[in-house]
């Protein structure tokens, strides 16, 4: 393979700015769209629990509906088909009169579709506590609402650190879909470096390290967490 | 002060109650007993409304359980109920489970729920243990736990489901022993239970279930004395024998 | 603004279309079978008593999970080429990418589907007088892919999903064809609309099939 080393490009101006830039446009997709994921999820993922069958089946159907189709069709869904279906006016805003349109429209995107899986995650965690506990929260005069907000979702976020950390990492990796509509993040970015300069390792390479690191530091916050929020003598919750 | 009309109960196609009548004045100590299976759980849950019935009527005090417009909740506060698997809140300390419903449902401050906790949890000798989590306790504290618990609401009834079945036998008598001095306090009690030393101590009426029909409803000398099904004196000598 | 919904775009768009989805589809299949391979070969390195394979093998597998898959491909799109010293296509590149990307993921189910087999049972092949591979042949695998059947249908699901992003290198797959021809024609509402059912369909039916299979083999 021959191939001309210039690690030092990736110092220069403007591909350092570009590399810096990208990681924040990542980094700003993601934690907003984890934001919509987590409590468009949390409603979801409690509406499958509920014992009304109505609420129960609006949740499977959004699960289904956002679970079964491409990530990367929706986003084309978001940006290209919505503005045109809605009522001209409101299509006409999100065309022009949104400030970053490729932006928001990833955040929305990728948080609908985070949010199918964060539901998933709430429902398994509410349904792997024994049914007894419900029961007894409700034989203490609980309403239904109280026995969720102090009991089940309570214990059932404690059950789901770990792989609600994992949809947070897919939600991380996935805004490099949002470069398919234009947002300069930081796949984007590494690809520009290459096709500006030919460096494509050093480029992607940066990238790499960029995502590997913030996975890493992400694991190791969620063991700290999982650690810190950890009840007292229990090793598992049983299963009902 | 709890009656029991005809109640009949499907679960899908399985018919669990057929036809169950019976009554709980007040003060009275009435235990259910049964082979497993017999829907003597589920009767008692029918009470308290945690089980739907689908025929007959269950009055609390007067308030139709079955009724939609009953609010439930209100009345479940009155009645205390004790679980099997304890059902302690494991994410809560001892104390804040004994507090949770008093501030929630009966509208408590902080203090008076607290103070009425430390109470009950001197009562059944467990408040060196306020501050712990149920999963450091053994099964016998936290079963005293959750009847202190469900004591805190100041129940005009208290309904327990198999209190004893889960723990070891080392541990059955402490809890037992919380039980008799409820009864001997005048608590109006349901129990469901194989314990039938605890049944011939404190019980005014023992009620034999099997196959979802009450089978026996006599006083605790009849059935002892001569229990008038087959059944039941099957059961009891099988029960006794060990 | 749009006069309505034009039925008849999609319909003359079908023949390319299909071209777009054989693309997929062999792209999924072959996929699906080298990430296969390699995770379960992955899966034994990791179950491995010798440590530096096992670290080996999970070095591979963290590595791989914390990228973006856009990323991957963009990496092997790029370094293929150089590597060989010559152009190849871009499918095998891609091809490749998706090979080893998804082993990472496939690894991780398998080891946990030979992991829900409890070690008693392997002491029990033992105590017949079976030898370690008859023990793992007859007793382990056979139930440790009943465990992870369903799983591997859902992996493979995403994975039939995650091709769509060929798109960023311009393959023609299924997803890629429907925006070109919606480019051509300005018609993004009804071809991406398609495109979104067609997927939808192919997914629900592959997730509910999984659904049934978990409930089958969980006794």
């Amino acid at each position: 393979m021959n191939y001309r080393w210039d690690w030092g490009i990736l110092l220069k101006d403007p591909y350092f700015s570009w590399i810096a830039s990208g990681f924040g446009w990542t980094c700003a997709v993601a934690i907003l769209a984890w934001i919509i994921a987590l409590s468009l999820g949390s409603v979801i993922g409690v509406m499958r629990t509920l014992p009304h069958p109505v609420p129960r089946a609006i949740g499977t159907a959004y699960v289904e509906l956002f679970r079964n189709i491409p990530l990367l069709v929706q986003l084309f869904l978001w940006y290209f088909v919505v503005p045109e279906v809605l009522p001209r006016e409101a299509g006409m805003f999100l065309k022009r009169g949104l400030p970053m349109p490729e932006f928001w429209t990833a955040v929305v995107c990728l948080g609908f579709y985070t949010g199918a899986r964060v539901a998933e995650q709430v429902r398994a965690g509410i349904n792997a506590i024994r049914s007894g506990q419900r029961q007894a929260a409700l034989a203490m005069g609980l309403t239904l609402t109280q026995v969720y907000r102090y009991v089940l979702v309570p214990v059932s976020y404690r059950i789901i650190i770990p792989p609600l950390t994992s949809d947070f990492l897919g939600v991380f990796k996935n805004s490099s879909l949002a470069l398919t509509i234009g947002v300069a993040e930081l796949t984007a970015r590494s690809r520009q470096i290459e096709e500006y300069t030919f460096q494509g390792i050093e480029a992607f390479a940066t990238a790499t390290v960029l995502y590997s690191v913030v996975t890493f530091a992400v694991m190791a916050l969620m063991h700290m967490t999982e650690k810190r929020t950890r009840i007292p003598g229990l090793i598992s919750l049983e299963a009902k | 002060m709890i009656e029991v009309k005809n109640v009949s109960k499907w679960y899908g196609a399985f018919h669990v109650l057929k036809d169950c009548s019976t009554s709980v004045a007040k003060g009275q100590v009435v235990v259910i007993c049964g082979p497993s299976g017999s829907g003597k759980s589920t009767l008692i849950k029918c009470v308290n409304g945690l089980e739907p019935f689908q025929k007959g009527a269950i009055t609390v005090n007067d308030i139709s359980v079955g009724d939609k417009a009953t609010n439930l909740s209100q009345l479940r506060s009155r009645v205390g109920m004790v679980f099997q698997n304890f059902e302690l809140f494991p994410h809560m300390s001892v104390i804040r489970n004994i507090m949770l419903a008093q501030i929630k449902v009966l509208g408590r401050s902080e203090a008076e729920a607290e103070e009425r906790a430390m109470k009950l949890l001197t009562r059944v000798g467990l408040v060196d243990q306020a501050a712990k989590y149920p999963a450091q306790l053994s099964g016998g504290q936290q079963q005293r736990v959750a009847i202190a618990r469900a004591l805190a609401m100041d129940p005009f009834a208290m309904l327990f489901d198999e209190p004893t079945s889960a723990l070891d036998p080392e541990m059955i008598n402490e809890v037992l022993d919380v039980m008799v001095a409820l009864a001997e306090d005048g608590m109006t009690m349901m129990v469901v239970t194989h314990e039938m030393g605890f049944a011939k101590k404190v019980a005014d009426r023992i009620i034999f279930m099997d196959e979802g029909h009450i089978v026996e409803d006599a006083t605790t000398e009849e059935f002892f004395g001569t229990p008038r099904s087959e059944r039941a004196q099957m059961f009891l000598s099988k029960i006794l024998s060990h | 603004m749009f006069g309505g919904i034009d039925y008849g775009v999609v319909e003359r768009a079908l023949p390319l279309l299909w071209q777009g989805m054989l693309f997929t589809l062999q792209l999924t299949g072959l996929s699906i079978c080298g990430g296969v391979f390699f995770g379960t070969i992955l899966a034994l390195m990791r179950l491995s008593s010798f440590r530096s394979v096992s670290f080996f093998a999970a070095s591979y597998v963290n590595f791989f999970r914390s990228l973006p898959l856009i990323l991957v491909i963009f990496w092997f799109y790029f370094l293929v080429p150089k590597l060989l010293g010559r152009p190849i296509g871009g499918f095998y590149s891609v091809l490749i990418a998706f090979v080893m990307f998804e082993a990472a993921y496939y690894c991780e189910i398998i080891r946990a589907g030979i992991q829900s087999v409890t070690r008693t049972q392997v002491h029990a092949g033992y105590a017949l007088g079976l030898t370690y591979g008859q023990t793992m042949r007859l007793i382990i695998l056979p139930q440790a892919f009943r465990n992870m059947l369903p799983v591997l249908l859902t992996q493979s699901i995403i994975m039939f999903q995650d091709t769509s992003l060929v798109y960023v290198v311009g393959l023609k797959d299924f997803l890629t064809t429907a925006d070109l021809i919606s480019n051509r024609d300005n018609r993004p509402v009804e071809l991406f609309v398609f495109a979104a059912i067609v997927y939808f369909i192919i997914c629900l039916i592959g997730s509910n099939s999984a659904r049934r299979l978990q409930r089958k083999y969980t006794i």
